[in-house]
């Protein structure tokens, strides 16, 4: 949040640099002395944990880019020689792709973390919005890096995704053919599909310090929702308190990301990612990465003609108004009230929420056939209910519980919640 | 704990995209889960089991198969089959055997293949076949892919590289399908030159005798259709086809065993070098989340 500058330049130098450029008088106020909420859980350290995951795979994908071909003839063997020959290929790759599903994983975390507590509601309007433009350009650049090694799930996802641009009325096909560059995937869009995929990793880093820039001006939201009245009283400086939380959680999250690199990197990919392309073999199933799974679904779901909108448009216009739509969820939602922790009833359908968010995981991963098909429907059908029918609905209807008054409050209030004070601990980290 | 929860509701989330990314295979038996010698976070290579593997592939598979990702350098190498840390007896003193290239075992190994290298041209502008190096892939059987089905009742033989990685199961699928070979079941009629499978994903409904088909071609009643399916290799091992020197058994199911070991390291050559670093790397994150966790009290013990 603005506050005053606390920064006292320590020598001559930086008094002279903090004169013509006081970019460590920026550092100082933004990471050190910025006033923080007291009361953030750890829900609140994905964004740290996001931040390195997005510089882990800036820095293991440069350093692929050495060792890659980008030819369709090269690029799988380019690939198996990063893996076989190159010094420590093998751990560079596996970071990568591997840390595109935890970059993924923690992303809906956090995303989640901002719905649950209304973090997207005035005036952190922009900053949510910022974020969804940051979750778009993730997904482009993520399915384009996943073409890369030119597997046989790599050219057949690639051709089922960029098939369905041509849906949108009148410009569909001249779409299709750009990004093709012709009349089939092929090389030009494995070249085109390469120079994005680097390219699109320093625009997420551009919109990530708008992200923080717009963080920045009102201030971390809080569980509790209540904004900070008192900074002496409901805030503490970003460091140390922060620094050291979201150091030991981003430890955390690189054990469960170090479990998946060395004991299972193949495990969240697809075995047939290990055949190369081949454009006269189509898969038996063609299955995105587990991250695209519930958008696959909600594209799939739409099985009926919608009037003069046939189904594969239809799907395409769901699938797509699915993430949308979240670029207006701040003015969906009309509670007064911030955090889901004082609202029953929306804490309730939150929940119901993620269910569906997983059953449509789940369904994007089997045939669209049968029930799963009904099943993907009605999850479809919850998913934008929620946002455009209860969110709205409910800001009327249900009735808060009441408010913390300020944030000391409920740290002084509430023990620490989830579990016991351990003994002889009276002076333990407040929550 | 908070913080334990946040990290359980993670880790949970993140095996969930694991069970979704496992799609199901198709109609075909389920490989039984084997206890390899490099199953596991400790799990390394057993390496006579890779030599026999090795003797394996270069007497049987490598008629068909190709294993085009796979240099000769690569068997002597660190993990490898036939990786020497010294020289034996006999080898000269400037011989450094722990390099892959100068690896004697390597080298015979290299110059003794079945498959000779098409290299050139010469100084005349032709191609010659010259004995494999150490530095040479593993040449495969066949030149193209029309000889290759031309030979093979017009089946393309897949190479072997990635075999392991690039089916479902894995190593368990590879060995599963080895042994796995059974009678054509009575209710079915395959072509000539197929063989049926019950690990093998297909289709058999197809294949159904029409005695037991409706007039809409639909199965009769009672009326099982095998699970399975039919594919171009002959079953390739008899108990006895190969005689291993370091006198294991020579029985289908040992080398079925060893040449899947084999593939195994062929498609993942460097997973032992991944889980030794992985322990190594899971220690320190460990100690230096304790180390942070115990700032962090520390850090914190003045608000309340």
């Amino acid at each position: 949040m603005s506050h005053p500058s606390t920064y006292k330049p320590a020598s001559g130098f930086e008094k002279w640099l903090d004169d013509r450029l006081p970019i460590v008088r920026l550092a100082h106020d933004s990471f050190v002395d910025f006033p923080t909420p007291k009361n953030l859980n750890y829900w609140y350290t994905f964004g740290g944990i996001l931040a390195i995951a997005l510089v882990i795979q800036i820095i293991t994908g440069v350093i692929l880019a050495m060792h890659y071909t980008p030819h369709t003839s090269m690029a799988f063997d380019s690939v198996e020689h990063i893996m076989r020959d190159v010094n420590y290929g093998w751990l560079m790759r596996y970071v990568h792709s591997n840390g595109a599903s935890m970059f993924f994983l923690a992303v809906y975390i956090h995303m989640f973390r901002g719905v649950y507590y209304g973090s997207y509601k005035e005036p952190r309007e922009v900053l949510w919005m910022l974020g969804v433009v940051i979750y778009l350009l993730m997904m482009a650049t993520a399915f384009m890096g996943y073409v890369l090694p030119w597997g046989q799930m790599s050219y057949w996802g690639a051709t089922v995704i960029t098939n369905l641009f041509s849906a949108i009325p009148l410009i569909g096909d001249d779409i299709r053919a750009l990004l093709w560059g012709g009349f089939s995937v092929d090389n030009p869009t494995l070249n085109r599909f390469y120079s994005l995929h680097y390219l699109l990793p320093f625009a997420i880093a551009g919109v990530v310090m708008l992200h923080i820039w717009a963080l920045h001006i009102p201030g971390n939201a809080n569980p509790t929702g209540v904004e900070v009245k008192d900074v002496k009283k409901d805030t503490v400086p970003f460091h140390p308190y922060y620094t050291v939380k979201d150091s030991f959680a981003i430890v955390l999250f690189l054990i469960l990301f170090a479990a998946f690199v060395f004991f299972n990197p193949d495990g969240l990919g697809h075995p047939d990612n290990y055949i190369e392309a081949n454009p006269l073999a189509t898969p038996a199933s063609i299955v995105p990465e587990w991250y695209y799974l519930p958008f696959y679904a909600i594209l799939r779901a739409i099985t009926f003609d919608i009037g003069p909108i046939s189904s594969k448009l239809g799907g395409v216009m769901a699938m797509f108004g699915s993430i949308l739509v979240l670029f207006v969820l701040p003015w969906l939602d009309t509670s007064k009230v911030r955090s889901m922790r004082y609202r029953p009833a929306a804490k309730m359908f939150f929940f119901i929420f993620i269910a569906a968010c997983l059953v449509l995981g789940y369904l994007g991963g089997k045939p669209a056939e049968g029930s799963y098909v009904l099943y993907a429907q009605i999850a479809t059908a919850y998913y934008f209910s929620f946002f455009l029918i209860i969110l709205p609905l409910l800001g009327f209807m249900e009735t808060p519980k009441p408010l913390p008054r300020s944030i000391s409050e409920s740290v002084l209030k509430t023990p620490k919640p989830g579990g016991a004070t351990p003994a002889g601990a009276q002076s333990a980290p407040a929550q | 704990m908070n913080m334990i929860r946040t990290f359980l509701i993670t880790a949970v989330v993140g095996l969930l995209g694991i069970s979704a990314a496992a799609a199901s295979s198709g109609g075909a038996h389920k490989p039984d889960k084997r206890d390899w010698h490099f199953s596991g976070p400790f799990g390394t290579y057993d390496k006579d089991a890779l030599q026999r593997g090795y003797q394996v592939y270069e007497t049987l598979c490598s008629s068909c198969h190709g294993l085009e990702q796979v240099s000769f350098r690569n068997l002597g190498q660190k993990g490898g089959p036939f990786h020497l840390d010294s020289c034996p007896a006999g080898i000269p003193d400037t011989v450094d055997c722990a390099n892959p290239n100068q690896n004697p075992v390597v080298k015979a190994l290299a110059a003794q293949y079945r498959f000779k290298i098409v290299d050139g041209p010469d100084e005349s502008g032709d191609m010659y076949e010259r004995a494999a190096l150490p530095s040479d892939r593993i040449p495969g059987p066949f030149a193209n892919e029309v000889i290759a089905r031309l030979a093979n009742n017009n089946a393309l033989p897949p190479d072997l590289s990635l075999i392991t990685k690039a089916r479902h199961y894995g190593p368990d699928y590879v060995y599963s399908l080895l042994i796995g070979y059974e009678e054509t079941p009575a209710t079915v009629d395959i072509d000539a030159g197929q063989y049926f499978n019950p690990y093998f994903s297909g289709d058999m409904s197809q294949a159904l005798r029409p005695e037991f088909l409706d007039e809409h071609g639909h199965p009769l009643e009672g009326v099982e259709v095998p699970v399975g399916g039919v594919l171009a290799m002959a079953p390739p091992l008899f108990d006895g086809m190969i005689e291993y020197a370091d006198g294991s058994p020579a029985t289908v199911e040992q080398y079925a065993a060893d040449v899947t070991e084999f593939l195994m390291w062929a498609a993942d050559p460097k997973m032992e070098a991944r889980k030794s670093l992985g322990v190594m790397s899971l220690i320190y994150l460990i100690i230096l989340a304790g180390l942070l966790y115990w700032s962090y009290r520390k850090v914190w013990s003045d608000q309340h």
